[in-house]
């Protein structure tokens, strides 16, 4: 499963990246005439914070639409674990550990903040349908563990005091904070953000940050985000991609896409003099 | 001021998922559960159990039934009447092919049968959502009425077409059939009503409520987090399928004793199930007893007024009570939209401040 792993190594700030999880090879995805993305590969590597970034339209959402199975590729394979993923549906992607948050916010607005986190552990429950009906033994012990998981995930994020309030009634800086939870409650090996900042103030960027770092440090989970704000894109991440017109115009550290001509065109425009 | 959750501290998950959160509810709940099984069936007779406290359980199942559907899942169905017209085939075909078989198990595989049948028609909800899924299910309502009314083999090729309940008893007494006393037809659909509501309380809180509620909610982010949309929209017809069709069994073998499918399990049935849920309010356990309270007792009530205190024809009364009752039907979904689970709900949270504003 780890055949890719020899090249693992430590970043300044102390954390171990591993080998590659996740490899997309040459995808490319086309909407009838219009290609969304082009012949893209890159790897997420275990345990980094990878980026995302490119101008509007640059086919980063679409990218993380392929990777989470909403759309299949026309061409190009996703690898997971070092082997080919076949296509499938994305709950059974869900189910092989790869949970996300979605740019507009994608919550159960009838639910409380507490059932919503909840169902991010759904992957986890197995119970049947009778031995629920009843609520006896399995169910109530499945349901009782994975609500102790669940107070963790509420704890970490610091939303305790939000726990039985309607999703639909919260501010937008707090619904972003329990779509994290709900990603997080699943206790994902490899976790989307879309946006996670979008529309968001100074302080609760800070926040965001904070708590994106903190997943990464303290679960070591792997972290795959879209996000346009160019400070918290290098600051974040280990390395980044960057997409233009649904092709890839840079990889690498944050410093040598700063350095990278390609982008610095894409991203500030030219002359064509 | 008794009714406030000061001093009731939760100590574990359990207790903090429980269905009645504050104290002052368990006791009235387990009051309520006293009065039904103790005192009630000594005090009932016949006017009352025909006109108030059979429909009204019945319905109230029917009414879970739907609401697991409608409310919790999000899938509209016209079809209850349909399912309801299952359930009591079913069940008729059981009782006369089976004598020999407790009653109850009679009308319990009725209602997996109703599930089965429910499954069937719950396919097209893979494809079509919202308004096209409810002229889908309207399909099954028309479709399953024509088919026991050409079909003489479910109706034993009765010559009226009928079907009518045969005698049967549990633990000596009769609830089925001419005989049937009014207690025992009581006990026997308040037990159905007792195991079915605690089942569905149970599904919805657990791992199956959440994700039909997510499918309702928002189908695709469910699917994102690992809800399987085809096996959670077939289970909430299953279900829903399963107590509307125990409902059917009931009304055909103990409320009405005979039943003829053009009458009894019309559209017009559908509709009934629909506005009990719609009034009592989508997603809630309690709103379908509400609603089903609502719609039995209102109409008994106006009726007793117009032609008992007021002295009116009863025909222009049977046509005001319509008229009266499609208003606030209406007046209510203004008011509420949320239903009157809702109002509930509200006043509950004034109760626990009272006697202060704030």
């Amino acid at each position: 499963m780890n055949q890719m792993n020899a090249e693992s190594y430590v970043t300044a700030d102390g954390r171990t990246i591993g080998g590659v999880v996740m490899e997309m090879k040459n995808i490319t995805l086309r909407f009838g005439g219009v290609t969304a993305i082009e012949d893209i590969s890159f790897d997420i590597r275990e345990g980094e914070i990878r980026a995302i970034i490119g101008p509007n339209g640059a086919g980063k959402s679409s990218m993380l639409n392929v990777i989470s199975g909403f759309y299949v590729p026309q061409e190009g394979e996703v690898w997971f674990h070092g082997a080919p993923r076949p296509k499938m549906r994305p709950y059974k992607v869900a189910k092989q550990g790869i949970a996300r948050t979605f740019q507009n916010i994608a919550l159960f607005e009838g639910m409380s903040v507490l059932d919503n986190v909840m169902t991010g552990r759904l992957t986890h429950m197995k119970s049947g349908m009778l031995s629920q009906a009843m609520w006896w033994g399995k169910a109530q012990r499945e349901e009782f563990e994975n609500r102790a998981q669940v107070e963790k995930v509420i704890d970490f994020l610091e939303i305790q005091a939000i726990r039985k309030t309607p999703v639909g009634r919260l501010p937008y800086g707090l619904k972003k904070r329990v779509e994290l939870a709900r990603a997080l409650a699943a206790e994902p090996k490899l976790l989307l953000l879309d946006e996670p900042m979008a529309g968001m103030n100074v302080e609760e960027k800070e926040d965001m940050s904070r708590f994106i770092l903190d997943v990464n440090d303290e679960f070591g989970t792997t972290i795959c985000l879209i996000e346009h704000d160019m400070g918290v894109v290098m600051d974040l991440s280990d390395r980044v991609v960057v997409m233009d017109y649904g092709k890839k115009i840079g990889d690498g550290t944050p410093n040598d896409v700063r350095n990278n001509q390609a982008v610095i065109d894409a991203y500030l425009g030219v002359s064509h003099d | 001021m008794l009714y406030r959750e000061a001093g009731d501290f939760k100590t574990s998950y359990g207790k903090d998922s429980q269905t009645f959160p504050l104290k002052f509810d368990r006791w009235a709940y387990w009051l309520l559960l006293v009065v039904a099984f103790g005192v009630v069936p000594f005090f009932i007779n016949d006017y009352w159990l025909n006109a108030v406290l059979l429909p009204f359980l019945i319905y109230a199942i029917a009414a879970l039934g739907l609401n697991i559907l409608s409310g919790y899942a999000g899938q509209i169905s016209l079809g209850s009447g349909g399912f309801m017209a299952v359930g009591a085939y079913s069940c008729y075909k059981l009782m006369t092919s089976f004598p020999d078989v407790s009653i109850f198990f009679h009308v319990i595989i009725s209602g997996l049968i109703t599930a089965m049948v429910g499954l069937a028609f719950g396919l097209p909800s893979m494809r079509i959502k919202g308004f096209y899924l409810a002229v889908a299910t309207l399909a099954a309502q028309f479709f399953l009425v024509w088919l026991f009314n050409k079909v003489p083999w479910f109706f034993n090729y009765s010559a009226s077409g009928q079907i009518s309940a045969p005698e049967r008893t549990v633990l000596g007494y009769a609830v089925t059939g001419p005989l049937a006393t009014a207690p025992a037809k009581y006990l026997f659909c308040l037990v159905f009503v007792l195991l079915l509501a605690w089942m569905a309380r149970n599904l919805t809180r657990g791992s199956f409520g959440r994700k039909w509620m997510a499918i309702r909610d928002m189908d695709i982010a469910a699917e994102i987090i690992g809800v399987n949309p085809l096996s959670a929209k077939l289970s909430a017809f299953g279900i829903s399928s399963f107590y509307i069709g125990i409902s059917g069994a009931l009304i055909f073998a103990v409320f009405l004793g005979a039943v003829d499918v053009n009458d009894t399990f019309s559209i017009q049935k559908s509709f009934l199930i629909l506005f009990i849920v719609i009034i009592g309010g989508l997603g809630s356990i309690l709103g379908s007893f509400i609603g089903a309270a609502f719609l039995v007792l209102m109409p008994v009530l106006l009726k007793n007024i117009m032609v008992g205190q007021l002295g009116w024809p009863s025909d222009l009364a049977a046509h005001f009570e319509f008229i009266i009752v499609g208003a606030l039907i209406i007046v209510t979904l203004i008011i509420e939209p949320h239903g009157m689970a809702q109002v509930w709900r509200l006043t509950k949270q004034k109760l626990r401040l009272w006697p202060f504003p704030h």
